[in-house]
């Protein structure tokens, strides 16, 4: 068994663009749902505007970066208006269907074939790297150590995401410990009473949502860049496993949502080279390498209720919390 | 919890005003006390507000003006609308038909939000605390106009810091009268129930109200904690604010209301000074229903008993 195979590319994990893009849709989702109070099943919604909205600026209308960053960054602002203005003033758990549904209307939109010309259907969009790697200036050639050596591209998004996702962890710290984000934390907590103090709550929901969902799009594009855009990939379980990773790291928590992903990533790519080898070296004789493939996800699943059970709440989480659990 | 506010309430108690006898506001009607009768300064003036549920109309009150500058309690049976009311008022619910008066602007489909920053705070019949934010939090979040509350200027702590600490100062003066100041980086949600209460009024207050309107403020109160809540609501008024409050003691309300207003069904029934209003058959009738006296010959003894019980309430003068 090749342990040292297995460790390593569980370590390409620790900082992969992926990694980055996960961390970043759930700090967007640690903004919705660990500090508003927000029950934002749409997380997936938000990252395929992002990707699209950058993939479809570049290849159909010849954008810059920068202007498909920004026509992403408005298609998810309009998402969030379209979402919130009707659901908002309602319970939480409407917002929760009305997300969950309009984040699969925007995958099937994606993948419907009369919009293929543009959309890619079902096989989706690629070659759109051209411009980012346009932006790169460092010059050919591999850079890093050990398990995080890459070429000239990877590094330059490496280093792209990761100050994306620092900057975007600054921000939410910062506005999580100012005013506005007390306003937020108490909407949470009960948002009648924030109401009976004169707080427009509808108005600081709305821009939690659309802060939140920016987050997500930004997310979204990172998550593109490595890969190519396919609307399978922004099923429901994209919002699932964003989930994970926030309850894993703690819902209202800076470095959580981060630290989550991280671990998660690791988590998932270590069981899933360990099952593979461990099914070829014949440990798993009841098992088919394809059966293998789907066991890591149980075991990271295992991994994530053990967590759970005896850390809930998570792992940045403040456990004071918990004691008036209602 | 209990055990908290006992320890609280048995610490000496320095209240600014004296607390046997409150100092009654007079005065404050024009003409005969009825249901309906004008006020000499009315600060919040209610007319033909009415709101149904399906078939049952909860509130249906023609008109009444609450007086501005003294303790108002609204009282009356359960189901009289006196909480729906409330929410009425104060924006959180919307009446079918009817306009309203608060400082001579109109309130009528006013958002709740923008009730509370015209100076008309509320607080709840069921305590609501921000439970997993820190009492200081919670009294932070009380305070109106902050810059830092708008999502930009947020990010620049140099334009709200100054006025942050102004509130916080504040917030710590009044936690400090509320002898709340100890738990002040404690949660919300660890306080006693009755500390919830004290810390609800606080908050209130965070925000320079005019009216103060507070449901049900003792509902829930361990007794030891009543009478530090009632010196707190008798401050109110000698600070210059208007209380306005639902409560169901009647030794209460006759201890610090200057005015009553009864509603049984959803209408003003009776108004008038405590002592007399409790005397009106109107208010007899509300509580204990009009035939109270007449012998319908099922069990006589029962009602004799709740008749003799709200004489003895109604003799029961301090």
């Amino acid at each position: 068994m090749d342990w040292g195979a297995i460790f390593s590319n569980a370590a390409v994990e620790l900082i992969s663009p992926t990694t980055a893009a996960y961390a970043l849709a759930a700090l967007g989702l640690a903004v919705h749902f660990g500090y508003t109070g927000l029950l934002n099943f749409g997380q997936a919604g938000f990252m395929a505007l992002g990707a699209y909205g950058y993939a479809i600026s570049i290849l159909t209308f010849g954008f810059p970066v920068w202007g498909a960053f920004l026509v992403g960054v408005g298609a998810s602002v309009i998402f969030a208006l379209i979402l919130g203005i009707p659901t908002l003033r309602l319970r939480a758990d409407y917002l929760a269907i009305v997300t969950i549904a309009a984040a699969e209307i925007v995958r099937l939109l994606f993948t419907t074939n009369t919009y293929a010309s543009v959309t890619g259907s079902a096989n989706g969009l690629s070659g759109y790297k051209n411009e980012f790697a346009a932006l790169n200036p460092l010059a050919d050639g591999t850079y890093g150590f050990g398990p995080f050596t890459n070429n000239a591209y990877d590094t330059w998004l490496r280093i792209v995401a990761w100050s994306i996702v620092i900057l975007a962890a600054l921000l939410v710290w910062q506005i999580m410990r100012s005013p506005w984000g007390r306003v937020i934390k108490g909407i949470r907590e009960d948002e009648d009473a924030v109401r009976a103090l004169g707080k427009n709550v509808y108005a600081y929901k709305m821009q939690s949502l659309i802060f939140g969902g920016v987050l997500g799009t930004i997310a979204g594009m990172i998550f593109a860049l490595p890969r190519a855009v396919v609307p399978s990939n922004y099923q429901t379980t994209l919002t699932f496993f964003i989930y994970a990773i926030l309850l894993l790291g703690g819902a209202a928590t800076v470095l959580g949502p981060i630290i989550g992903s991280m671990i998660f990533w690791v988590l998932l790519s270590f069981f899933s080279g360990f099952v593979a080898r461990a099914v070829e070296a014949g440990w798993l004789p009841f098992m088919t390498s394809i059966q293998g493939g789907q066991l890591r996800f149980i075991l990271v699943g295992v991994a994530i209720m053990l967590i759970v059970i005896f850390r809930p709440q998570g792992i940045f989480g403040n456990k004071k919390e918990l004691a008036f659990v209602r | 919890m209990s055990a908290n506010a006992v320890s609280q309430a048995a610490a000496p108690l320095e209240p600014p005003v004296p607390t046997k006898k409150p100092v009654k506001t007079t005065g404050l009607h024009i003409g005969e006390a009825g249901p309906g009768c004008a006020k000499v300064d009315p600060i919040l003036v209610v007319d033909n507000v009415r709101r149904t549920f399906g078939g049952l109309t909860a509130v249906d009150v023609a008109h009444v003006e609450v007086p501005r500058g003294a303790i108002t309690a609204l009282i009356g049976p359960n189901g009289a609308g006196k909480t729906t009311l409330f929410n009425l008022l104060t924006g959180f619910d919307k009446p079918d038909s009817g306009k309203w008066t608060f400082d001579g602007r109109s309130l009528a489909g006013v958002p709740a939000y923008k009730v509370a920053r015209m100076g008309q705070i509320r607080t709840f019949q069921l305590t609501k605390a921000l439970g997993l934010l820190t009492v200081m939090d919670n009294m932070l979040l009380g305070a109106k106009g902050q810059t830092g509350e708008n999502m930009f200027r947020a990010l620049m702590p140099f334009l709200w810091r100054n006025q942050e600490e102004e509130n916080r100062a504040k917030a710590l003066d009044l936690l400090t009268r509320f002898k709340l100041d100890t738990k002040k980086n404690d949660y919300a949600a660890s306080l006693s129930g009755g500390q919830r209460k004290l810390l609800e009024m606080a908050r209130a207050l965070m925000s320079d109200p005019t009216l103060v309107m507070l449901d049900e403020p003792m509902a829930g109160v361990n007794p030891a904690l009543t009478q530090s809540l009632l010196d707190h609501i008798l401050n109110l008024k000698s600070q210059g604010m208007t209380v306005l409050f639902v409560e169901h003691d009647m030794h209460m309300v006759r201890h610090i209301a200057d005015w009553v207003i009864v509603m049984a069904e959803g209408k003003v029934v009776a108004e008038g000074d405590p002592h007399e209003v409790m005397q009106n058959p109107a208010v007899i009738d509300a509580y204990l229903g009009q035939h109270h006296d007449e012998d319908i010959g099922i069990d006589p003894d029962a009602e004799t008993e709740h008749v003799s019980a709200i004489k003895e309430l109604l003799d029961d003068e301090r």
